[in-house]
């Protein structure tokens, strides 16, 4: 604190590893993809009534080099899962995934042959949200707590994060 | 338009025994062998008092263990006329574990996804189909999911979840 006093407190210090994790959960920016009925939960996330911008969240990317987080919203059957694997891999590290609904953390009620048995399976899930369909404000929830977990992380690690798909694609 | 009485008077008029009628919570349905499907099909649509245009859906239903095994169901629609009917016919298994019966895409276009969906489904090969791709599932699969004896959640060996996953 010495430092700012002596300065007429015209500057901030902190550490950079907090300033790299502050950056990076205040601008985390979603994939612009829905698989299932979720997705239109996480629609009216983004819309106005609950406003996701206010967590520096309003910009889906459509491109998965441009995005941080993958929300997997809704049922991801096995037709699919090939798609959301290679869309996986295209985003640029650092990435994070969140499971939304009962299918992608579990298959949900869709326990059958068409379904994978839960996302986690395949891509290394940070936040299960719960619920069919988990309402915006579950969501919300979700991502917060994916925030306060980002900021928790060692980023300046040589290995920050170890996140390879489990299958070999 | 004409009632379901009406059609089917007009159909064994025509047709005479080969063809016969149940009625179920007063749905009638038609039944008819499979080697009389593309002729009577042809009547059902051209006959000017007919006139089913429209093939409003195609299905598959597994007996198990009736025999003949399989019934396919044709759910028929006139635009002109405004009335419907349903037309129905065994198919019975082959040495080989598939049903076999004639394509009706001659008359209606529609029914190419149809009979490619019903086909995958509950293995019935459809003769003279001008496109027996699989429509829904993977194409490597070989199982027929909605027949009675397909364990409901597949196996690792039929329906994995990735094609290449190494086993």
């Amino acid at each position: 604190m010495a430092i700012e006093r002596h300065l007429n407190d015209t500057v901030v210090v902190t550490n950079l590893e907090w300033f790299v994790n502050w950056a990076r959960k205040s601008s985390m920016w979603p994939l612009g993809f829905g698989l299932a009925c979720c997705a239109l939960e996480m629609i009216a996330a983004f819309v106005s009534r609950y406003d996701l911008s206010r967590f520096g969240m309003e910009v889906a990317r459509p491109s998965p080099r441009h995005a941080d987080l993958m929300i997997v919203s809704g049922t991801a059957s096995k037709k699919m899962l090939p798609a959301v694997l290679r869309i996986y891999e295209q985003m640029t590290e650092p990435k994070w995934v969140i499971a939304m609904g009962a299918c992608a953390c579990s298959g949900g009620i869709y326990d059958n042959y068409a379904v994978v048995q839960g996302i986690d399976k395949y891509l290394p899930v940070d936040v299960y949200i719960p619920g069919c369909p988990p309402r915006p404000e579950a969501l919300l929830d979700g991502i917060l707590q994916l925030h306060a977990k980002v900021m928790k992380e060692k980023s300046l690690a040589a290995n920050p994060k170890e996140k390879s798909i489990k299958a070999a694609v | 338009m004409m009632t379901q009485q009406e059609i089917a008077d007009q159909l064994s008029a025509r047709f005479g025994d080969d063809i016969r009628f149940s009625t179920f919570r007063d749905q009638m349905s038609a039944y008819i062998n499979k080697e009389k499907l593309l002729e009577v099909c042809a009547f059902l649509k051209y006959e000017p008092t007919l006139q089913f245009d429209m093939l409003s859906f195609v299905a598959g239903v597994d007996g198990l263990p009736r025999k003949p095994r399989f019934e396919m169901v044709y759910q028929l629609y006139s635009t002109t006329h405004i009335h419907r009917f349903r037309l129905k016919t065994l198919v019975e298994e082959e040495a080989d574990g598939w049903g076999e019966i004639e394509s009706v895409t001659p008359l209606w276009i529609t029914a190419d996804w149809h009979e490619r969906e019903t086909a995958e489904m509950y293995g019935i090969r459809f003769l003279n189909h001008p496109d027996p791709r699989t429509l829904l599932l993977p194409e490597e699969w070989t199982v027929h999911p909605l027949r009675k004896d397909f364990p409901l959640r597949g196996t690792e060996q039929d329906t994995p979840d990735l094609p290449h996953v190494v086993k």
